[in-house]
């Protein structure tokens, strides 16, 4: 177990490190474009030179990268090149809005199709089971950033009853946060909501299992029956199940805070990238993936220890 | 099948293309022509739109639909329909770009992580788990932050991000059908490497294949319209996400300039997804009369009559089953498994129930345990246990008391998250209401009545640090943990070893006399009925056509079906001698 | 006929495979077994889970790497024969395996699949139809099967199937894997019956593995015991089924129920005495 834990940690520093690399590269391969776009089109050509001497770009990129990692490890990912403040400061700042509406949606999703899921694999073949199944199929070919506009234009503008834009810190006014995040955590949850499905049908092979039957034989009821065992051995496909959705709801918070103006990690790689502001990417890319990285870990680990033959080794 | 006919099992006329089947299926058709509108209606843009896309009119800024502008304008006086009309374009190029990467990169590298050795295996599969931990939306952004806006370009690159997905699909279903049988006897046929892949590698797994790719279709199409939505898409290229984008300026004034391109969206990303999936179900051969191995009787055989004659044991026997009737629905009827079927155990004694598969043996008990299957319905018949009746409702669903059952496969048997203490101890808690140590201590008693000697330790191991062997001793003796007066026992001794069997055999016999308890076999296995019943009901197609005591049933059958399974049975067939081995070369 | 050049000759063979989590340990499957195969002759190899029985067919058809030994077929050390060499082999060399649902690919014709040999010999389409339709005479199923797919039929018909393909290459070595443990006895009387009549007719060599002694004892001349890898017995089926020399042999035949509840009484008594509350772990 301890082995394991080592070896998905490993493998999750290289990955930082992999993306890390190819991220600068990409972001600073062609630095000429973006120093023009920043001394503005009808600069001379000593002025972008002197910019690009003074922002260090002149210098191999090689070199470039390795001063970057050196200065990453201490902590100091650079400044902006726009407002010149600290990169680390702003993803701080920007990252708990993010976080919190990627939190919110995996809690909420891995609620929602646990109960759905349970209903309709306990129901199966009957009404509930195939609105359930069509219902969240539907849901999840619909865009989410367009989902989330609707969710607007109905529950804000037609009946306002959540704010269509702004985002209240948790600390300063629970209420006002939770009001802020209601729509958005809603459009990224249905937008991932075919998970049900194979919640449903990993709880419906566990009901099938020959063990099921043979507990029931010796007299044991059916509500202890589904909840002991069929759904303490269906967590695991759960919680793998919901581990592949990361990604997707991380991908949904970012174009969502577009719509409810969110100023969170998507707009701020959004507005990074428009302007071209490369160390506020790098920051953006390089948080995003320790982010994930460790959410994986917790679902790994998380798994693990629900399967006695992983946890046992 | 119960007995094999040398005609095939069923007659089906020459089998529909796949292509047909796709018509047939209304999904599926949906799907088709709405794609195909989609495709048309981009394909003529410049000749069915009415107005130029880019042509801005001051006075249609926002405006509702009217004469001029059907679906109104946008937020700059542009034609909403034109653009719809037009905006299709760039989501079919991206999604083909996407898809053609995916495909090319995700099903060559599958292919080559299931055959080309560890390492490559090793390599490939963290590249792409590592490639599937990173959010493509991010990685288009930084693209985008440094070439500008290629759609092109962004879309090959979220072709390759995405590959890993059809990569883990391919590699997964290539490791699990390469060592199949008929793989290995393709290989053993000397069909070539290449050959072997195609026709019996991935043609086999080509439905889930399809149904990722409309997956990735459906996926690519919306990160293309959320990189345009985020307005990082070309300014003058048209396209949904960017005309939703454009519309989200002006929510308020005019809300359906959202709506309509999303709609689009939606029904064009829908549709992929739909007829992926009827793709599949096209391809597959069988895959919609797929059915469970039958159970179904064609022509009942009404034979109880003759079994009631031999009927030694009395209505008063413990367990009497008189006249059960199993039905299935299949379609619109119910089909009967077990029809009619009688029989009686009395304490003390051992009945066996013979057949071979589908000769409705295990639905019999399974009615008699009350473990029927939810499609499952007792239709007819009676049950009485001890004298009093079990009460069969509709399914035939009652709570087993007094009875235990020890099933065939011990390891399935087992649930597999709780340590065997737990299995053990958990029922005698809830059912017999005792505390946890005297569970533990009777559980304890059990597990060295079974034949366990380092019980203890036993207790505390986990279902799949057992033998199988060690799992049946386990679960029966968690049969006899809740004092059963009648133990049914469905093929106990068929998934061991012929050793392990004899041993089985000979604790269930000891248990059974020690205990005095009633104790139905149900088996194929005549060795078995001779080792260890008293009485034997033969069962063929849902019915009981003879039983009796086990000499007289081993020594002189009656009925023809009875004496052809014993004939059958390979007992004292002569055995061969070379020299007759027949002519050679 | 006993002095006469064995077809198949299986010498010193050992097999490993390599152990689940742990690196670079092996376990040895099978640990120098000797058997040899006549030409027209069933040798039946019997033994328990574990016992390598299957392993030992496996190898022989180049489907699990030899470690150590030889197998000779035909005068030639196939053992280490390359992928080219295999193919051509596939003449002469065929096999059955013992899941009738897993044997038959589900995505291709009966037709398809029994004439794909052929095919892959460079013989022609219409060629290869017209054996194919011959040898559905002979393993006794309809004609019509021809066109239908692997799910239309019973495990039994699938087996007869499976025959077919091993056959239509006129091999001379056939390996048959459990091939009747997974059907009811009445089919599997048939099956068997089949197989021994198309012996008869055309004087192929079978490999015969199974766990059952019954089966092994109706099909075979002669019989290997195998017992944890090893080879306990190796003689003519009289012997070994009627007076076997190794206790694991003895074991083996006692511990198997008879059908017949006389003499099952009797051979129980007497196995309790000879292997007394034998408890497995």
């Amino acid at each position: 177990m301890i082995t394991y834990i080592l070896r998905r940690a490993a493998s999750g520093v290289l990955l930082i490190l992999a993306v890390s690399v190819v991220t600068f590269l990409i972001v600073f391969s062609d630095t000429q474009r973006i120093v023009r776009s920043l001394v503005g089109e009808r600069a001379t050509a000593e002025q972008l030179a002197q910019r690009t001497a003074e922002m260090g770009l002149d210098r191999p990129l090689f070199q470039q990268m390795i001063d970057w990692f050196a200065n990453a490890f201490t902590g100091d990912f650079g400044a902006s090149w726009l407002t010149s403040e600290p990169v680390a400061q702003v993803i701080i700042n920007r990252l708990p809005i993010t976080l919190s509406l990627v939190i919110c949606s995996i809690v909420v999703l891995a609620l929602i199709s646990a109960v759905l899921g349970t209903f309709a694999a306990v129901r199966q073949g009957g009404a509930a089971d195939r609105i359930i199944q069509i219902g969240t199929e539907i849901l999840s070919a619909l865009p989410k950033f367009w989902l989330a506009l609707m969710l607007v234009i109905v529950f804000a503008i037609q009946f306002p009853l959540f704010p269509a834009t702004g985002y209240v810190s948790l600390q300063n006014d629970v209420i006002g946060w939770a009001t802020a995040v209601t729509l958005p955590v809603a459009a990224v949850v249905m937008g991932e909501l075919r998970v049900t499905s194979m919640v449903r049908g990993a709880i419906a092979d566990e009901l099938n299992k020959d063990y099921i039957r043979t507990l029931r034989s010796r007299g044991l009821p059916s509500r202890e029956v589904l909840f002991k065992h069929v759904l303490r051995n269906a967590a695991e496909p759960w919680v793998s199940l919901l581990s592949m959705k990361i990604v997707g709801i991380w991908t949904g918070v970012v174009v969502i805070e577009a719509v409810f103006a969110l100023p969170g990690i998507g707009t701020l790689a959004t507005n990074a990238a428009t302007r071209g502001d490369g160390p506020v990417l790098m920051g953006v890319v390089v948080a995003t993936v320790i982010v994930i990285v460790f959410v994986y870990l917790i679902f790994d680990l998380l798994q693990a220890w629900l399967n006695p033959k992983a946890r046992l080794t | 099948m119960s007995i094999e006919t040398p005609q095939a099992a069923e007659k089906t006329s020459v089998r529909p293309g796949a292509w047909k089947r796709l018509i047939s299926n209304p999904l599926g058709v949906t799907s088709v022509i709405v794609l195909l509108l989609v495709i048309l209606m981009s394909i003529l843009a410049p000749w069915i739109a009415p107005h130029d896309p880019r042509y801005a009119l001051l006075d249609q800024i926002n405006a509702s639909p009217n004469a001029t502008y059907w679906l109104g304008g946008d937020v700059s006086g542009r034609d909403i329909l034109s653009r719809l009309i037009w905006g299709g374009r760039t989501t079919l190029v991206a999604a083909l770009i996407v898809i053609v990467v995916a495909v090319v990169i995700g099903i060559s590298t599958g292919l080559v992580a299931a055959y080309a050795g560890k390492i490559s295996d090793t390599v490939l599969s963290w590249i792409a788990d590592a490639l599937l931990a990173i959010p493509s939306i991010i990685v288009l952004i930084a693209v985008y932050a440094a070439f500008g806006p290629r759609i092109a370009l962004s879309m090959f690159i979220f072709g390759i991000l995405i590959s890993p997905f059809l990569f883990r699909l391919v590699r997964a279903l290539a490791i699990s059908v390469k060592n199949e049988a008929y793989v290995e006897a393709a290989r053993v046929s000397g069909v070539p490497p290449v050959r072997i892949i195609f026709r019996h590698i991935l043609v086999v797994i080509r439905g889930p294949i399809i149904v990722m790719m409309a997956d990735i279709t459906a996926t690519a199409m919306t990160i293309q319209a959320s990189l345009e939505f985020l307005g990082l898409g070309s300014i003058n290229t048209v396209t949904w996400g960017g005309m939703i984008e454009q519309g989200f300026i002006a929510i308020y004034q005019a809300p359906l300039s959202v709506v309509w391109p999303g709609l689009l969206l939606t029904v064009t990303i829908g549709s992929v997804a739909l007829l992926g999936n009827a793709v599949r179900d096209a391809l597959v051969p069988g895959r919609a009369s797929a059915r469970r191995r039958r159970h179904s009787v064609k022509t009942p055989t009404r034979t109880g009559g003759a079994w009631k004659k031999h009927q030694d044991t009395g209505p008063s026997a413990f367990l009497t089953v008189k006249d059960l009737t199993v039905s299935y629905p299949h379609g619109e009827e119910l089909r009967n498994v077990v029809e009619g079927v009688s029989f009686s155990v009395d304490r003390g004694e051992v009945l066996g129930l013979v057949g071979e598969s589908g000769s409705g043996k295990s639905q019999s008990v399974f009615a008699v345990l009350g473990l029927l299957p939810e499609a499952a319905q007792v239709t007819g018949g009676q049950i009485t246990l001890d004298g009093a009746p079990l009460p069969l409702d509709g399914q035939g669903r009652h709570r087993p008391r007094r009875m235990a059952y020890v099933p065939q496969e011990p390891m399935s048997n087992l649930d597999p998250v709780y340590t065997v203490g737990y299995q053990l101890t958990a029922p005698m808690r809830r059912v017999l209401k005792l505390s946890m140590r005297q569970a533990r201590a009777h559980a304890m008693e059990l597990l060295s009545r079974v034949g366990i000697h380092e019980s203890e330790k036993v207790y505390e191991l986990y279902p799949h640090q057992v033998s199988g062997g060690m799992a049946q001793r386990v679960l029966i003796a968690g049969a006899i943990s809740m004092d059963p007066e009648l133990l049914v026992a469905d093929e106990p001794t068929t998934a061991l070893d012929v050793t392990v069997q004899a041993d089985i055999l000979d604790l269930l016999r000891d248990l059974q006399m020690e205990r005095n308890m009633a104790m139905l076999m149900v088996t194929h296995n005549f060795g078995v009925v001779a080792d260890i019943c008293d009485n034997v009901a033969v069962m063929r197609s849902g019915a009981v056509v003879e039983a009796g005591g086990v000499d007289k049933i081993f020594n002189a059958p009656e009925h023809p079906y009875t004496q052809a399974l014993l004939k059958a049975s390979l007992e004292g067939a002569p055995t061969r001698d070379f020299t007759t081995g027949g002519g050679h070369d | 006929m006993t002095d006469q050049q064995p077809l198949l000759d299986v010498r010193n063979l050992c097999v490993d495979y390599p152990k689940r989590g742990a690196w670079r340990q092996k376990a040895r499957v099978l640990d120098g077994v000797s058997i040899d195969v006549r030409p027209g002759e069933t040798v039946g190899l019997v033994g328990e889970s574990g016992s390598g029985k299957s392993t030992l067919g496996r190898a022989v058809l180049g489907l699990s790497p030899v470690s150590e030994g030889e197998v000779h077929f035909d005068g030639e050390d196939i053992s280490r024969a390359s992928a080219a060499r295999r193919r051509e082999l596939a003449s002469a060399l065929q096999v059955v395996f013992q899941d009738p649902y897993g044997s038959l690919n589900p995505a291709m014709t009966i037709r398809d699949t029994v004439t794909e040999p052929l095919r892959t010999a460079g013989i022609s389409r219409a060629e290869a139809v017209q054996q194919a339709e011959i040898l559905m005479d002979q393993v006794q199923l309809p004609s019509d099967s021809l066109d239908r797919y692997p799910n239309e039929f019973s495990g039994g018909q699938r087996q007869r199937v499976a025959i077919a393909r091993a056959l239509i290459r006129r091999p001379r070595l056939i390996v048959c894997d459990e091939i009747v443990s997974a059907l009811d006895l009445s089919t599997q009387a048939r099956i068997l019956d089949l197989l021994m009549e198309i012996q008869q007719e055309s004087g192929v060599s079978l490999l015969f593995t199974s766990h059952d002694l019954g089966v092994i004892r109706a099909v075979s001349h002669r019989v290997a015991v195998l017992y944890r890898g090893r080879l306990v017995e190796f003689d003519d089926v009289r012997k070994v089924t009627e007076d076997p020399t190794d206790p694991y042999t003895r074991r083996l035949l006692m511990a198997s129920p008879v059908p017949d509840p006389e003499r099952q009484r009797e051979r129980r008594v007497a196995y309790r005495r000879e292997f007394p509350g034998a408890v497995t772990a």
